[in-house]
């Protein structure tokens, strides 16, 4: 047995790859995954899977969990969707033009992600309040900012533009200057070019990037509850009724709502995974 | 035809081109030849009208084209890396500039399909479709560029080192088959190259190029033949180089007569391998003794050494070498069929 095993177990290392240890590796990934990821995520669900029929329907019923459920993922997916237009715009302008204090403007973007949330949240809500700088020029126009569902979508666009911003810069970088001018030599304009040839490029970093943006608005906490001012039913998110219904020792419900928002993510989360899949397989690899 | 009259063009204080001016007629393929950094490419893109010179102006068929942007002077540009769209199959990438004109210029789909099609078949790529560019091979990706640059049926074809990115034996072929194509459609066509063997064997005219200015223009065998300068000639082929001195309008070296000229003083002559005649030892010619004999497939590269040491190479056929029996130390007689002298600084 062992005369034949020796052999198989050679070749099957050699045509591998260049990294060795495909075994300690995957062993590794799972079990570090499994222990940072899954278990807590595990635990969850078994609390949430000791729901009873009844409490399910009464959590789902409730109007103010249902409301919170929509800011959030609705606020985040606003959020996201802007953060991937002006992510993006950022990203062109810190790739295709130099000017004096890039450098600058590029560590700037990176702002969001080493601030803690609590500062950016405080410092967000002073701007927009009533007497702030920005909230005294908006509140004449009849447009409120603060302590409303438009601020929690102010929030998440603060804290998720650098990961659109950071998926696609390099990618955009790559993006061969030849390509614009064959498109131009063909006959194309600069929006034929950006739509037909810059975009389908970038398409895939900037769905990442839209993912990322996505999960980290669905997640974020720190900095939208100063600013949401927090309204059961009007600008109340999921994650703060979660800590809520904690602080009531209702831990069903706490945990039934975690739950919801786990499901939701993963299920958006696989969605953009998919539709990137379908991209990739029509491209032909 | 193409006019260039005295294009400049400068990158900071780097004179890519220095006042080049240049005539291509109707249906000729040209070579712009040169080595790196010799404004080749350049001048190509300023034809293209992805670069604007600074000075100078550009006439394509008669029209002022010099302040023309690249998408309305109506020219095919194939880039040496091909830059074909990866997210579209080969059919969408030649349809390409048929689908992004506007209105009424844009043909309908199945027009559009039926030109695919046709010059897909062009480039003998009539069953790949359907694949992408990521699925092809070197050569098959310049084939659909080429065609891709042909579906906007352009009254030019500019190629910017087309074959500079393939392997010898594909790029073999693909000259061949471009200087077939080209004589099918009879396009004006320019190509940018640093290959001297591939200017001349696909081009109709030859421009060498050298530091942004026009060294020579001619058919290849005038190139060859008769080079005007002495970078044309080292630049141009195998080639000796042997300081001489002129006097009385006449240059030598070690006692061989090399060549007239009408100015005296140190310079330098050119003679190529094959104009240096190897004869049996006779007292009425110069003599040499043989330094080295190297066998080259048909040919024998030889290296004879003059009596003052001065070294030239010389290049006999397999024969000629097995009639006179050639070997290393043999003193045998020399003789120049050709050589060309340049007086001064060379």
């Amino acid at each position: 047995m062992a005369a034949i095993a020796l052999p198989l177990s050679r070749r099957t290392r050699a045509s591998a790859s260049v990294i060795p240890g495909f075994g300690l590796t995957l062993g590794f990934t799972l079990f570090g995954l499994g222990l940072i990821v899954l278990l807590p995520l595990a635990a969850l669900l078994l609390k949430a899977a000791g729901t009873t029929w009844e409490q399910w329907g009464a959590i789902l019923g409730d109007s103010r969990v249902r409301s919170a459920l929509w800011l959030s993922f609705g606020g985040a997916l606003a959020a996201a969707s802007i953060n991937t237009v002006f992510g993006l715009l950022v990203a062109w302008v810190l790739v295709r033009y130099p000017f004096p204090g890039r450098k600058l403007v590029d560590a700037f973007v990176d702002l969001p992600f080493a601030l803690p949330t609590a500062v950016a949240g405080i410092a967000l809500t002073a701007l927009y309040a009533p007497n702030g700088w920005l909230g005294r020029v908006l509140e004449p126009l009849g447009i409120k900012v603060a302590f409303t569902p438009l601020g929690v979508v102010v929030a998440m666009v603060f804290i998720g533009l650098p990961f659109v911003v950071r998926t696609v810069e390099p990618v955009l970088q790559d993006v061969d200057l030849e390509l614009e001018e064959a498109a131009a030599s063909l006959g194309a304009g600069r929006l034929q070019t950006f739509a037909r040839v810059i975009l389908p490029a970038i398409a895939p970093s900037l769905l990442t990037g839209f993912s990322l943006a996505l999960a980290r608005a669905v997640g974020e906490y720190g900095s939208v509850i100063f600013i949401a001012g927090n309204l059961p039913g009007v600008s109340e998110i999921a994650p703060l009724l979660i800590v809520t219904r904690l602080e009531q020792y209702d831990y069903v419900g706490a945990t039934a709502i975690a739950a919801i928002m786990l499901t939701i993510s993963f299920i958006l989360l696989l969605a953009v995974n998919l539709l990137q899949k379908w991209r990739r397989a029509r491209m032909g690899g | 035809m193409i006019e260039v009259e005295a294009v400049s063009k400068h990158f900071g204080d780097f004179a890519a081109l220095d006042r080049v001016s240049l005539r291509v007629s109707q249906g000729k393929l040209v070579a712009l030849l040169g080595p790196s950094g010799s404004g080749k490419t350049t001048l190509l893109r300023i034809l293209a009208g992805l670069e604007q010179p600074d000075s100078g102006r550009i006439r394509l068929g008669g029209v002022d084209a010099t302040g023309l942007g690249t998408r309305d002077r109506r020219v095919g540009f194939v880039f040496q890396h091909y830059a074909l769209f990866r997210h579209m199959s080969v059919a969408e990438n030649v349809a390409f500039g048929l689908k992004v004109r506007k209105g009424a210029d844009r043909p309908p789909k199945t027009e559009i399909a039926r030109r695919v099609e046709e010059l897909l078949s062009l480039v003998q790529l009539g069953g790949l479709a359907g694949r992408y560019p990521s699925q092809l091979s070197g050569g098959q990706r310049q084939r659909v560029a080429l065609a891709r640059a042909l579906a906007v049926e352009p009254r030019l074809l500019l190629l910017d080192e087309p074959f500079g990115a393939l392997d010898a034996q594909v790029r073999k072929d693909l000259r061949r088959w471009l200087r077939n194509l080209h004589d099918e459609m009879g396009l004006t066509g320019v190509f940018v190259t640093h290959d001297q063997e591939e200017a001349m064997e696909v081009a109709d005219e030859v421009v060498v190029m050298n530091k942004g200015r026009i060294e020579q223009i001619g058919t290849p065998a005038d190139i060859y033949d008769s080079p005007a300068s002495p970078f044309v000639y080292r630049f141009l082929g195998n080639v000796n180089t042997v300081p001489c001195s002129v006097s009385g309008g006449t240059a030598r070296v070690g006692g061989l007569h090399v060549g007239a000229s009408s100015m005296d003083g140190g310079g330098t002559a050119f003679v190529r391998p094959h104009d240096v005649e190897i004869l049996e030892l006779s007292p009425d010619l110069p003599q040499a003794t043989i330094r080295q004999v190297m066998v080259l497939g048909p040919l024998v590269r030889v290296e004879l050494a003059l009596p003052d040491g001065t070294v030239l190479e010389s290049e006999v056929t397999r024969e000629h070498k097995e009639n006179l029996a050639l070997r290393r130390g043999q003193e045998v007689s020399v003789f120049l069929r050709k050589a060309k002298v340049f007086v001064g600084e060379v």
